[in-house]
Formats: C-alpha cells, sequence, structure tokens
C-alpha cells in the first residue's frame, strides 16, 4: 500500500513536470495522461473505485482525445513561438518557487490531522453507494450539470460555425 | 490507513503548484489547458482524501461534479482556441492582444 503510494506520486508529480516542459503538444497529452493514470492509481488507494473508473474513462478517454483531436486539426505541434516577453519565464519561475515555499510553509506548519481509526464500510466509494447519494441527496446538482453540459454543447457548436456569407 | 493523509495532500499541493507553474511559464493556448486540467485534477485529489479521512461519499460526488464542469470547460474553451486559430492563425495567448490600448 504504502509502496504503490509513493510509486504513484512519483509517477504523477514526474509526468506532470514533463507535461509542462514538452516542446511538442502531443508529447504534452501523452505525458498528462500518465499523469491521469496515476492519479487514478491513488483514487483507487483511497478507496473511491468509482472516481477513478470516471477519471480513466473521462479524463485519459474523452478529454484528451479532444485535446489530440484538436492539436492535430490545428496542426499546432508544428507552430513555433517567438518569445516576445523574454523577462516572462524568468518571472513565472520565481513566482512559482515563491507558491511553492507558501505551500510547504502551509503543509508543514499544520499537522492537525489525526488518523480516524474507525473502521470502513465495506460499501464505501463502490457504485451503488456513489449512485445512492447522487440520486437521491444530491438531485438537484445532478440535474443542474445536465444543463451545464447541453450549454457547453450548444455554445462549441456555436462558437465553432462558420457563417454563410 | 497505512499512508497518513498528509501525504496525500502534499501530493494535491504538489499538483497543483506544477499546473500553476506550468499557466505560467508556458504561451502555447493548449499547454496552458493542460496545466489547468491538472489543477483540477489535483482538487479532485484533495476533495477525494478529505472524503476517505471522514469517511463520507459527499467528497466523492463533489469530484464527479468537477469531472463535468472540466469536460465542459474543455469543449467550450476548444472550440474558442479553434476559432481564434482561425483568425489569427496562431494559439500562442501572446499573440491574443487585439483589445491591448
Amino acid at each position: 500500500m504504502e509502496t504503490l503510494f509513493y510509486v504513484f506520486a512519483t509517477g504523477a508529480v514526474l509526468s506532470a513536470c514533463m507535461c509542462i516542459l514538452q516542446r511538442n503538444p502531443i508529447s504534452a497529452v501523452m505525458w498528462l495522461v500518465a499523469t491521469m493514470f496515476s492519479v487514478a492509481g491513488i483514487f483507487l488507494l483511497l478507496e473511491a473505485q468509482f472516481i477513478a473508473t470516471a477519471q480513466v474513462l473521462v479524463y485519459a478517454g474523452a478529454v484528451m482525445v479532444l485535446f489530440l483531436f484538436v492539436i492535430m486539426l490545428l496542426g499546432a505541434e508544428q507552430l513555433s513561438y517567438a518569445s516576445k516577453l523574454p523577462w516572462q519565464r524568468p518571472l513565472a519561475i520565481g513566482l512559482g518557487v515563491i507558491l511553492f515555499a507558501e505551500a510547504v510553509y502551509i503543509v508543514l506548519g499544520q499537522r492537525g490531522l489525526v488518523p480516524i481509526e474507525a473502521p470502513l464500510a465495506e460499501s464505501f466509494g463502490s457504485p451503488v453507494e456513489i449512485g445512492g447519494t447522487l440520486f437521491m441527496q444530491y438531485l438537484l446538482p445532478f440535474e443542474i450539470t445536465s444543463v451545464l453540459l447541453l450549454v457547453a454543447i450548444i455554445g462549441a457548436i456555436v462558437l465553432t460555425k462558420t457563417e454563410k456569407k | 490507513m497505512p499512508v497518513p493523509i498528509d501525504y496525500y495532500l502534499g501530493l494535491a499541493t504538489v499538483l497543483f503548484i506544477i499546473g500553476a507553474v506550468g499557466v505560467l511559464i508556458r504561451r502555447n493556448a493548449l499547454i496552458i489547458f493542460m496545466s489547468v486540467e491538472l489543477m483540477l485534477n489535483s482538487a479532485n485529489l484533495a476533495f477525494v482524501a478529505f472524503a476517505r479521512y471522514w469517511q463520507q461519499p459527499g467528497g466523492q460526488i463533489f469530484v464527479f461534479f468537477i469531472m463535468t464542469v472540466a469536460a465542459a470547460e474543455v469543449a467550450v474553451g476548444l472550440a474558442l482556441i479553434v476559432t481564434i486559430f482561425r483568425s489569427k492563425a496562431s494559439i500562442d495567448v501572446d499573440q491574443m492582444n487585439s483589445l491591448k490600448g
């Protein structure tokens, strides 16, 4: 369990770093897929089987395929980027280091989470329990989500529609 | 629980910071989008970790909603990128300065 956590955590962090440092967007997508799979593995360690499956299906499947599709549609892997703001990258790295220092300060400064020893219910994180909670306690947000998806579909079609003269 | 919950939160923090740095250092709009996905994923990880800690399924339900919103956001965002590429022939965010005074 502990070994698996370190394997997945190292994989997630390394592939995330590779993702943001890739010059070619297609390689970046592949590294991001690796990150998604590692995070899905960590979800499994946290007893979230349904969420782990949804992560692989929705993120690594649908969303990343959408990214690849757009990259290949635009031919974006061949675009070159002339640097217009030479100070942007050093400034960004400096800000990132500051953000990291702040996060380390906060995470190391708070050690108040005592492990709860109560035994975990057998059904925790199973599709049965997730479905029950989703369709009874959270039914209204679920319905609103369906409207949101409809709006996104219509919005994407309207945005990319070419006007006929 | 063999691995303390703090470790999961630390991992979520590190992933979030990598995503934020990705947004800051890159100019390719597609990679900026991927970094945003990375940040959303780290938030999901924190939600699942806390759901496990408190043994409440509510956190996992929230992750489900975040995934839905992220999918909708990607669909609209990529449509915007395609439209911008049509008019500018570039997806460099520095090129999107038409409103610059």
